[in-house]
């Protein structure tokens, strides 16, 4: 048995060599592996982290008096993760909660159910509870460590200080999958804000996310902070604003307009900053918070009254005689008129076979007393005979100066102010008159009715009060806007900039005492409206509608140094005078003196049990 | 044997290298362990109900057999080698019709709260056989009824372990074919063997691809390799002087790149493979002819394996359809890259591979995997426990780790040549064998170049039977090796 050393010895060393070799090519994948392959390491991170986002506090909204409008609260959701419920003390909790046990049991049965959950996973957390108020919260979080399986969740809803403002304020709810591929900042059950400031000023107030990164076993559950949160990220809170809004003359506005449509925009001329922004009907803005939102919103939605419409940005009607002023000063602008020319008016105005009516008044008028009484054979006379004057070489030529002069007081385009979907209301191109009558086929008589704001011509109750801001001014507007401020941000002197209409200012002066007219003069058809001790100046206007008419009224106060303009409107109101007149001039009285006379108390117990919401339907 | 044991102590004639390595490994594994069944909310590290417990008190049994066996007289390994055979085949039948099945296999037997594995025990048992029976009777290895019984006595265990359902460790029996080939075993095996699984793996990896649409490149390449293996067999084994390696190697090679030109350049492509069997047909007539010419056996052989090599590319499809279980098939696809297996068997080897990628060069430290602390790969205190290593010790613990274990594979060789008896020697060169087909296959399958076939790594696994069989199978060495010094 003596063992044949030298005949295979060589053959031990081929295995040595084998065994060698081997152990070379793994040493050669290690290095692949651990020093040259970097993709393992963000696997294995991707595998065992989990970053959980921190969502940051959203900015607070302030009125323009520092007043708090909207703020968050923290809501807390109550979480379960089935699996690991065992050697739950289900008394115990129950009592905590302030549950009964077959809640409980209908809870947890709900949640398994996969017709009614169908992300359900025994593994992963499923909502118990949501919603947990403050007072409920404390309690169980204290004792959460006896409750294996339970865990809470915070989340931050909107609250409001008063149910008002909701059209300027728009309300937050969750992203949907267009937001989500548009930015990816969001994620799924992340909220945005869907209208109003919330939206336009979505970037502001959302602040920034933070991660907490935390160790993940492969079932998911949590095991601990990674590498103490030294790779954590704090969120950054949203920032707060401060709207131009004021509190009381909003609510009170809205309480005005209560059981009534239409619009209220009030401005304060000097800066642009909007005082009021009232759409009626409106809605309890809380009503779109948290989880029931989407029910509220359907309700909401189907009513005939068109809840969600904003309708200071977003209805256009023809303005009516509110649009006299400005067709002062363009005539005047023009050298069409001067402010004594004076047109008769025959209880109407005859023209080419056909009738413009009128109601009644001294005549002939100049333009200052044209103003006041609101003369509609004044300014048809007026500018047709702008159109047809022979100072421009077509009727085409004359429509644009007009055009371009009215437009530049703000009308016929977006106005830019800071809320989302303005519409930009019209007044017509040459172009579009061309294409209806042929180059040669109009002319003054034609498209008189502008001449008195009927026509084709449409504006938003926005424009409206913008261009009261320019006559305030005489001859300029800042760009209207809702948001005064956005704390630690300077202010954004892209967006909000001082437009200079081409009215030079030395034309103003007889709109403006035209203006003043209407309210002290006899034939004034805005008396109404006058406050004791302050000098306020306004036009009324009648929209004409199938059915009843709509009121209208611009106005603004004190004459000299106006430190609000604004524009009341109000569907199916009649005459300017009958609601819009009032409304205005307890608005006027409540910004400008705090609170209303009781002299005066009763016109606004009258306009608070006024009803105008079926006149429509009623016709 | 006619032996005069030299008087001096034993303790001093055994091989202290290999027991400090041995020690040196089982702590490692021990502390790996531990590692890997690391929870986050019990850091005991001497709780005897734990994985890392458990594991502590089967290395005290083995520490204690260790000793005992090299307080045995070696004559007693080798009396012991055929009774112990029947014995633990008999266990490993009683096994395969008692045992409960756990993961699809039954190969365990239990009693109480300790099981044993006896296929781990016939890992030793029979190499202590194979030793015997190839060291007696000045063992032939012409005499066709010898090789019959040796490989008997190799495939009865294999295929016992194998009805177990445990195929990993039936396969890692085919490890004593290496002791074959060192004590004399032609070489041929093996390198069809290697020939072979070469085939295997280039016509599955490449089967479906094609070279410009008419010619399978998994064929393509597989022909082509054979066509070189043949003319290098020429070349080696026949006369030398003798240009008929040449012959077919030109004559094989230069016909087809002329075919690749053809089929690239032109629009009337065919499918090149054919002309290479046409090729390779004419090489076999012309090696046959050879053979006659020459009156030497080789070139007729040569031809044989070509034939049989061309038979086997065919074959392989039917091989991998019909003879492998589905798992089996997915594993080697998902091996050779062909198939993606995120959830299944790939998981495991995508996590493997990013626990131990994760490591760098240093590792993340012990206790510190996070791959491994969160249980992310699977059977990780087992099969898998060269992740825990890869992860906590990275580049810098996982090489110095083989760099151990190679060195004791080679260490044992050494020791295996410088023994005086064949029995101790063919004996050593089977643990050698053993433990570097452990190695190969349970690394090669977590750096993820071996396809998954769960076995252990020796003396790190989490596992009281393996632990135990490897100290065995290691301790009877060194006893037998203690002899050896003694003797001299």
């Amino acid at each position: 048995m003596r063992s044949s050393t030298t005949d295979y010895e060589n053959r031990g060393r081929i295995l040595i060599l084998i065994i060698v070799g081997v152990i070379f090519i793994f040493i050669v994948r290690l290095a692949y592996l651990q020093l040259f392959s970097e993709e393992y390491d963000k696997y294995a991170d991707s595998n065992a982290l989990f970053k959980k986002t921190i969502y940051p506090e959203r900015g607070v909204i302030y009125d323009r008096n520092g007043k708090l409008m909207v703020y968050n609260q923290a809501f807390y959701d109550i979480m379960v993760t089935p699996r690991e419920m065992q050697g739950l003390d289900t008394l115990e909790f129950c009592s905590t909660l302030k549950i009964d046990r077959a809640f409980f049991e209908k809870r947890m049965t709900d949640i398994r159910n996969r017709r009614l959950n169908p992300g359900y996973s025994s593994y992963t957390p499923q909502l118990f509870m949501s919603q947990l108020s403050v007072e409920a919260y404390g309690p169980l979080q204290e004792k959460l460590y006896r409750f294996p399986g339970f865990s809470i969740t915070n989340r931050s809803l909107r609250r409001y200080s008063r149910p008002i403002a909701s059209h300027a304020l728009g309300y937050v709810a969750e992203v949907n999958r267009k937001d989500i591929e548009e930015d990816n900042y969001y994620t799924l059950g992340d909220y945005s804000g869907r209208s109003g400031i919330e939206k336009m000023y979505e970037n502001v107030l959302r602040g920034e996310k933070g991660v907490e990164v935390l160790l993940r076993d492969v079932h998911g559950r949590i095991k601990g902070s990674y590498n103490e949160g030294k790779r954590d990220l704090p969120p950054v809170p949203g920032k707060d604003l401060t709207l131009s809004l004021d509190m009381d003359l909003q609510e009170y506005g809205e309480k005005l307009m209560e059981n009534k449509r239409g619009a209220i925009v009030a401005i304060e001329p000097k800066t642009g900053e909007i005082l009021a922004y009232v759409s009626a009907p409106s809605y309890d803005p809380s009503l779109l918070v948290g989880s029931t939102w989407v029910q509220h919103y359907m309700e909401l939605e189907s009513s005939p009254h068109k809840i969600f419409l904003n309708r200071p940005i977003q209805s256009f009607y023809p303005p009516g005689s509110t649009i006299k002023p400005a067709q002062g000063l363009i005539f005047l602008q023009e050298n069409i008129i001067s402010p004594s020319t004076k047109f008769a008016c025959y209880g109407g105005y005859f023209f080419a076979r056909q009738k413009l009516g009128c109601h009644s008044h001294p005549s002939p008028l100049n333009l200052l007393d044209a103003i006041s009484a609101s003369c509609n054979a004044y300014f048809a006379a007026a500018y047709r005979s702008m159109i047809d004057h022979p100072q421009y070489s077509s009727v085409q030529e004359a429509y644009e100066h007009w055009r371009r002069l009215i437009c530049s007081m703000g009308f016929g385009s977006r106005l830019g102010v800071d809320l989302p979907y303005e519409q930009s209301g019209l007044i017509p191109t040459t172009d579009y008159y061309n294409g209806i009558y042929g180059q040669r086929g109009w002319r003054g008589a034609t498209i008189i009715s502008n001449g008195i704001g009927q026509g084709e011509v449409l504006a938003t109750p926005l424009q409206m009060a913008n261009y009261c801001a320019v006559i305030c001014n005489k001859g300029w507007y800042i760009t209207p806007h809702i948001v005064r401020q956005v704390h630690g941000m300077e202010a954004d002197t892209s967006t909000i900039k001082k437009h200079v209409s081409g009215i030079d200012p030395e034309h103003f002066e007889p709109i403006i005492e035209g203006m003043r007219g209407a309210v002290t003069s006899p034939m004034g058809t805005s008396k109404g409206v006058s406050i004791p001790g302050i000098e306020v100046c306004g036009k009324t206007g009648t929209a004409e509608n199938p059915g009843v008419d709509h009121s209208i009224f611009i106005c603004f106060a004190p004459k000299d140094d106006p430190q609000i303009c604004m524009l009341v409107f109000i569907e199916n109101g009649g005459f300017g005078a009958t609601w819009a007149v009032p409304m205005a001039s307890l608005m006027l009285e409540k910004y400008l003196k705090g609170s209303i006379a009781p002299g005066r108390k009763w016109m606004e117990t009258r306009l608070l049990n006024a009803n105008l919401m079926n006149v429509e339907l009623k016709d | 044997m006619n032996s005069k044991i030299n008087p001096i102590s034993l303790w001093k004639a055994v091989d202290i290298q290999t027991i400090v390595i041995y020690l040196f490994l089982v702590i490692v594994g021990w502390l790996t362990v531990f590692s890997a069944s690391y929870n986050y909310d019990s850091a005991v590290l001497f709780d005897l109900n734990s994985t890392a417990g458990k594991q502590l008190i089967w290395i005290a049994v083995s520490l204690v057999t260790a000793f005992f066996i090299l307080l045995i007289d070696a004559k007693f390994y080798y009396y012991l080698s055929y009774n112990g055979y029947i014995i633990v085949m008999f266990l490993l039948l009683l096994t395969l019709l008692i045992a409960p099945e756990i993961k699809g296999s039954r190969s365990w037997l239990v009693f109480g709260p300790f099981s044993i594995q006896p296929a781990e025990f016939a890992k030793f048992i029979t190499a202590l056989t194979l030793a015997r029976y190839l060291s007696d009777y000045g063992f032939n290895t012409r005499h066709p009824g010898s090789i019959a019984i040796l490989f008997a006595l190799l495939l009865i265990p294999m295929g016992l372990i194998f009805l177990q359902k445990e195929s990993g460790t039936a396969l890692v029996f085919l490890a004593f074919l290496l002791v074959f080939f060192r004590e004399g075993m032609s070489g041929v095996l093996l390198f069809a063997g290697a020939c072979f699984l070469s085939y295997f793996v280039l016509g599955l990896r490449f089967g479906e691809q094609t070279l410009w649409e008419h010619t399978s490149l998994g064929n393509f390449s597989v022909l082509l390799l054979i066509a070189l293996v043949v003319s290098g067999l020429l070349l080696r084994y026949h006369k030398k002087d003798n240009k008929a390696w040449l012959v077919v190697l030109l004559g094989n090679v230069l016909p087809v790149m002329a075919a690749l030109i053809w089929n690239r350049f032109t629009k009337w492509g065919f499918d090149i493979a054919l002309l290479q069997l046409a090729l390779l047909g004419l090489s076999v007539v012309y090696a046959l002819y050879q053979s006659i010419r020459h009156n030497s056996r080789n070139p007729a052989l040569i031809a044989l394996f070509a034939v049989l090599s061309v038979a086997f590319l065919y074959g392989i499809d039917y091989t991998f359809d019909r003879v492998l279980q589905p798992h089996q098939q997915t594993r080697i696809l998902v091996l050779l890259g062909t198939m993606d297996d995120p959830s299944g068997v790939g998981y495991n080897i995508n996590q493997a591979k990013i626990s131990i990628g994760s490591g760098g060069f240093w590792g993340k430290g012990f206790l510190n995997g996070t791959q491994t602390k969160l249980k992310y790969v699977p059977e990780q205190d087992t099969d898998f426990i060269f992740c825990t290593i890869g992860e906590e010790f990275g580049f810098a613990g996982s090489v110095f780790l083989l760099l151990v274990y190679g060195y004791l594979l080679v260490r044992l060789i050494f020791m295996a040549d410088r023994q005086h008896f064949a029995f101790a020697r063919i004996y050593g060169y089977c643990v050698a064998s053993l433990l570097f087909v452990h190695l190969l296959v349970n690394v090669g399958m977590v750096l993820g170049l071996m396809p998954v076939i769960g076995i252990p790594l020796p003396f790190l696994s989490y596992g009281g039977s393996a632990l135990l069989g490897f100290t065995i199978l290691l301790f009877i060495f060194l006893r037998l090796d203690a002899d050896n010094m003694r003797r001299h």
